[in-house]
């Protein structure tokens, strides 16, 4: 923007630099929960995440076929074989004893004691000869490195899934979230049709209330709530703990902003569309459900959008009106437990929390768009 | 599976409900009221009444929902912060003398104001370094987009995602970690990071400003693009030099625009809850109100009397931007 096309200087090099070292600066801890959460467990203990995407060096012993099995060959005694068995790999290094396994270099002669000589070709096949016959009942070790291509496994989402109770989980946060987006979205466009254009005593100190209720810290209503809920249940002889209370809880958070973000929107409708409505005698409720409705799908969407991230992602409301017991937590609660209870078990912790940002992630990047004009919307005053 | 049935049918109830209630109260208000088909007096008489109803047919179930799930809560939370740890007994400002000589408490402001002097500040900046820069290049869009993703992640699953780049392991072995696998490659020593006096603080408020910051970016990064080209123009021909113009001549122009994310942001750090329960639950000096007022909720049987208390102070913090908020909104009604 600053004098866009203008200057072609190294200036436009150190941007680029500068944004690509913030995307991986804001990404990499992202990719890293994702890869782990697809590793072998026993390797995301013992090495780095980043090592995964190149192959990893491992080293092996073989044992040599026995000295009884050696043939003559041109006045040599030799054993032959490969190392892989019948598999395939790529050997890099090998050596004769635990204490130097990476002695040689694939391909290299190796004398070993007593005139034996032993090599090992890059592909695994070995050779090893000696002028004299060989003795002994076993036979030789090799050490070898091998390089191991990265492996992948879907092991640890299996395992959470079922072991660790998370596929409950996603049900429960489904359970809670559908309803408690869907819920206050009508409740919100008739109050907002009523804010925006209705003429009443006391519209501008409803508007005031609205906007002043945006920012109410939701701990104002956890005790009173917990209170009421209590109650109630005593009186009715009901759990007080349940999806009906957390839907209505949502709704009633959620609803200062959907009434803020919707009235705003209504009320830049164009004034002339309503008014040719109301000359041709159609009444308030027509106009709403028949004109301001449709036109406001844009709103309702970025609106529907918001409810759903934050009542997915929302573990306060949860935690206080719905049980904590085990077929009850819906996953931000399962993966707290979690954290606490298998705080060193990376790879359970990896692949639940992918579990859990997985929804929140197709949602955000299938309906960027209206995120970002609700966002708008919803911030931007007189800006 | 029957679970989620009955969530959907919950939901259709409700919609339907809501939609009945509407056409319903509507209706009878026309039945009651009616205006067409009357004579000139009586059909305006009428139709002047209906109109006086029907907005709060059209406000109530909102109405209802708010006074329910917002109002009475703040008033029922101030009358139980003068009262004792079952909401019966009067205790005057007993709750508040408490908490002014809690050692938990204090360490909790504290690491609130912390947090407030920090994390606004911090977010808003990247915020705007990226949005500026991003505008210049050709993949800009992309790299926004990756930027803005983790405001989809939940503070929770943030968490777990930083609690492994702090992951320590003992020096000498090998550091899974990426944080202390940097530290250790450029030869310092690994820390355990979330334990660290004082600086685990900053640890923590890392998770919230990766978060926000796309939020910021993208609000910024709209303000910025409606800047009058005339007035960069201007600066360019008079000679301004990149970084002057966007400091003394595009910055300016989007004061509002930055306070708007400024007090936004402010508001969630008040609230920041999960983030500190996930990672550390207040140990190791990292108490923060809203985790503090949670656990006085639940501890020993629950203490409603002091933890209402501590949601007032929460409140009390908050009530300048609600004000300043109010202010804003009705300035820009008047300009309507």
């Amino acid at each position: 923007m600053i004098g866009s096309s203008s200057r072609r200087s190294p200036l436009t090099f150190v941007v680029h630099l500068t944004v690509l070292f913030l995307v991986v600066l804001w990404t990499l801890p992202t990719a890293g929960l994702l890869i782990s959460s697809l590793r072998d467990k026993d390797q995301i203990a013992v090495s780095g995440w980043w090592t995964a995407l190149a192959p990893s060096k491992q080293n092996a012993v073989y044992r040599a076929p026995a000295p009884d099995t050696q043939v003559e060959q041109n006045g040599r005694y030799v054993i032959t074989g490969n190392v892989f068995d019948g598999g395939t790999g790529t050997v890099s290094a090998f050596g004769n004893s635990v204490q130097t396994p990476d002695e040689f270099e694939a391909g290299e002669t190796a004398t070993l004691s007593d005139g034996v000589t032993m090599t090992v070709a890059e592909n695994g096949d070995f050779t090893i000869s000696s002028a004299e016959p060989m003795k002994g009942r076993r036979g030789e070790r090799i050490f070898y490195t091998t390089s191991v291509p990265p492996q992948f496994t879907l092991d640890n989402y299996r395992e959470v899934l079922s072991a660790q109770g998370l596929g409950q989980s996603f049900i429960n946060s489904l359970t809670v979230a559908i309803p408690s987006t869907v819920i206050p979205i009508l409740i919100a466009a008739f109050a907002a049709y009523a804010l925006a254009w209705m003429k009443f005593p006391g519209r501008a100190l409803l508007i005031a209330l609205v906007v002043g209720l945006l920012v109410v810290p939701l701990q104002m209503s956890l005790i009173p709530l917990l209170r009421l809920y209590n109650d109630i249940g005593a009186q009715f002889g009901v759990s007080p703990k349940g999806y009906l209370g957390i839907w209505l809880a949502h709704t009633g958070f959620g609803l200062p902003l959907a009434i803020y973000l919707l009235r705003n929107y209504i009320a830049g409708l164009p004034r002339e569309i309503m008014e040719s409505a109301r000359v041709d005698g159609a009444s308030d409720f027509d106009i709403f459900v028949k004109i301001v409705l449709p036109l406001s799908f844009p709103a309702l969407a970025s609106f529907a959008i918001f409810q759903f991230l934050w009542t997915w992602n929302d573990l306060l409301v949860a935690l206080v009106f719905l049980g904590s017991r085990d077929d009850q937590l819906v996953l931000t609660g399962r993966l707290v437990n979690l954290l606490g209870s298998r705080g060193g078990n990376w790879e359970i912790l990896t692949a639940s929390a992918f579990i859990t940002i997985i929804v929140p992630l197709i949602v955000f990047f299938s309906l960027q768009r209206f995120l970002v004009r609700g966002l708008l919307a919803g911030s931007v005053k007189g800006g | 599976m029957q679970q989620l049935l009955f969530a959907l049918f919950t939901m259709i109830i409700g919609v339907a409900g809501c939609a009945i209630y509407f056409i319903a109260s509507n209706w009878a208000l026309d039945w009651i009221f009616p205006s067409k088909g009357r004579s000139g007096a009586a059909a305006s008489r009428n139709l002047r009444r209906s109109n006086m109803i029907r907005p709060w047919l059209f406000l109530a179930p909102a109405l209802l929902a708010l006074t329910v799930y917002l109002v009475y809560p703040v008033i029922e939370s101030a009358w139980l912060s003068f009262h004792g740890k079952d909401g019966q007994q009067f205790v005057g400002l007993g709750n508040y003398r408490w908490m002014a000589g809690d050692g938990e408490f204090r360490q909790s402001i504290f690491n609130n104001f912390l947090w407030l002097l920090i994390v606004p500040a911090a977010t808003t900046f990247f915020g705007l370094i990226i949005a500026a820069l991003t505008d210049r290049i050709w993949w800009g869009n992309i790299a926004k987009s990756l930027i803005f993703m983790p405001m989809a992640i939940s503070f929770v699953g943030a968490s777990v995602i930083w609690k492994f780049v702090y992951d320590y392991r003992p020096q000498g072995t090998e550091q899974i970690g990426i944080l202390n696998a940097i530290v250790t490659y450029f030869g310092g020593t690994p820390e355990a990071w979330i334990t660290l006096p004082f600086w685990n603080n900053v640890f923590l408020m890392v998770i919230l400003i990766w978060i926000q910051t796309g939020f910021a970016m993208v609000i910024l990064s709209a303000a910025l693009r409606g800047i009058p080209e005339e007035t960069i123009e201007a600066a360019v021909i008079d000679g301004a030099s990149g970084l002057q113009i966007f400091f003394k001549i595009m910055v300016p122009q989007i004061w509002a625009t930055i306070a708007v994310v400024w007090t936004t942001i402010t508001i969630l750090v008040l609230k920041v809850f999960d983030i500190v329960l996930a990672m550390t639950n207040g140990q190791w000096n990292t108490q923060v109100l809203a985790n503090l007022m949670f656990n006085w909720m639940f501890r020993g049987g629950g203490d409603f009397g002091r933890g209402a208390t501590i949601a007032m102070i929460i409140m009390i913090l908050v009530i300048p931007i609600m004000v300043w908020n109010i202010r804003n909104a009705a300035k820009e009604m008047e300009g309507r």
